[in-house]
């Protein structure tokens, strides 16, 4: 009996734990929001000028999408479909106005350099998508998956952007980190040699979009290869397909 | 088709009060998370409100001390001040607050910002300290959106221009003193980017000519203006 038990329990988790990947696939790579679903563009390309800024945006984007992703999940199965987008609306505005406050209160400096785009994360149309496509039909552990891996791919983006940007245009790579992790960050900076020319566009907005431009290529790529790569030893008709132009050439 | 005509006024009343019960309990469903959003964020305020002021003094506090020792002075910066609305002076409508450094009751700087509002992108926040005797102790530059690379010299963290300005104090007798080299003046502007530095060439000196005007009303406790 505990034996059958343990198994359905085994089973059970391995299920969960097959559909956590399938969250976490989705949300990092396969649907990232930035690069595939391209939203939130406006604090991304905005505040990417150095790793600091993206980390910090990306952490506070994670922290909004975790708690609209868990309130609107709780609340699900309360709220009738026609008041359902006003709710999520009030629960995503107060979360990010709570993360506004408090990061004012507790990273003054960094919050001055974001700026605006700590509250403008409210109209980041991810955290909405995510809180209406995925958390309003499915229970609160896999919103929370699903939250804080499509707020991962997210934060890598804005990572890899602002590190890149960084290290284009101003020949460094984590300065200032100290805004975010204390005094004992400011040793992580890294600076290119001196004789290194940085490229100022790469700061300026024109490289923003040079950037994010490159990324969504760079992943294409990938993309790309790996279906060439799957595609080779098996499924008959679409090699056929691929096969034809090249025997008429 | 005419004997189901008169009956659908009725059939239309019954959804009709199912709609309205339907209309109310969502309104009160959405007034319910409103209230609750709008009480979790006077939490939140109300928990946040004291670490943003500590934080915001220890921001003003760090520049401060960029601009006037510590050591030259030994009053609460933060508890000795008066607000002033000038905005021909100061490049601002809001009140802008004067912190008066004194040793030992004695005067000895006035702190205050001033706006630079003709820069090349948006306007450019300003922290001046002035002595006594009308002479600047220094000056900063809080926030700006200047161009990276070009205008953004003005911060310590690229060069020392700004630092230039300590000491310095009013030309009555030399009319283009305060101006950059490029207008005849006495001030450096950068290769590429003079309109940044004329702008805050422009707001030192008028923070100047404001300290000139008010002297030391400035440091009565009575607020002026």
């Amino acid at each position: 009996m505990t034996q059958l038990n343990q198994t359905n329990l085994r089973f059970s988790l391995s299920a969960k734990l097959s559909q956590y990947r399938q969250i976490a696939r989705n949300g990092v790579w396969e649907n990232n929001q930035a690069l595939v679903a391209l939203l939130g563009l406006c604090p991304l390309l905005a505040v990417t000028n150095n790793t600091v800024n993206g980390l910090g945006l990306g952490l506070a984007t994670m922290t909004v999408l975790l708690t609209s992703n868990l309130l609107v999940s709780l609340v699900r199965n309360h709220v009738a479909s026609e008041i359902r987008i006003p709710v999520f609306v009030a629960i995503i505005a107060s979360a990010v106005t709570a993360i506004d406050l408090w990061m004012e209160a507790y990273l003054y400096t960094l919050h001055g350099i974001l700026g605006i785009f700590i509250p403008l994360i409210v109209t980041n149309c991810a955290i909405l998508g995510r809180a209406e496509a995925f958390a309003s039909k499915n229970p609160v552990d896999q919103s929370l998956v699903d939250a804080f891996f499509v707020g991962l791919g997210f934060l890598l983006v804005l990572v890899i952007l602002g590190s890149f940007r960084e290290l284009m245009g101003s020949g460094t790579l984590f300065a200032q980190m100290d805004l975010l992790f204390g005094e004992a960050a400011k040793s992580l900076k890294l600076s290119m040699p001196d004789d290194f020319h940085p490229i100022l566009m790469a700061i300026l907005p024109p490289g923003a979009f040079i950037g994010l431009g490159l990324l969504v290529a760079l992943k294409n790529m990938f993309e790309q290869r790996k279906s060439e790569l799957n595609r080779q030893p098996l499924d008959i008709t679409e090699v056929s397909a691929d096969i034809k132009p090249i025997s008429a050439s | 088709m005419d004997q189901n005509t008169p009956s659908t006024p009725s059939k239309m009343t019954r959804p009709g009060g199912n709609l309205r019960r339907k209309m109310i309990q969502s309104a009160f469903y959405l007034s319910l998370f409103t209230l609750a959003g709008i009480s979790f964020l006077l939490v939140t305020q109300h928990i946040t409100a004291e670490p943003i002021k500590q934080a915001e003094k220890q921001v003003l506090l760090k520049t401060i001390d960029q601009i006037l020792p510590t050591t030259q002075y030994n009053n609460d910066l933060f508890t000795d001040t008066i607000t002033v609305t000038s905005p021909d002076y100061l490049g601002t409508t809001d009140p802008v607050t004067i912190y008066r450094a004194r040793f030992n009751k004695k005067p000895v700087a006035v702190i205050f910002k001033v706006i630079a509002t003709n820069g090349y992108s948006g306007n450019i926040e300003i922290i001046t300290g002035i002595y006594q005797d009308g002479t600047l102790s220094g000056v900063r530059v809080l926030k700006h959106r200047e161009t990276p690379g070009l205008g953004d010299k003005i911060e310590t963290r690229k060069t020392d221009w700004v630092l230039g300005f300590s000491g310095e104090r009013l030309q009555p007798d030399q009319k283009r003193y305060w101006r950059v080299k490029k207008d005849g003046g006495h001030f450096d502007q950068f290769t590429g980017a003079t309109i940044t530095p004329r702008a805050i060439v422009k707001a030192v000196k008028t923070a100047l000519d404001f300290y000139q005007q008010n002297g030391d009303r400035l440091y009565d406790s009575t607020q002026s203006n």
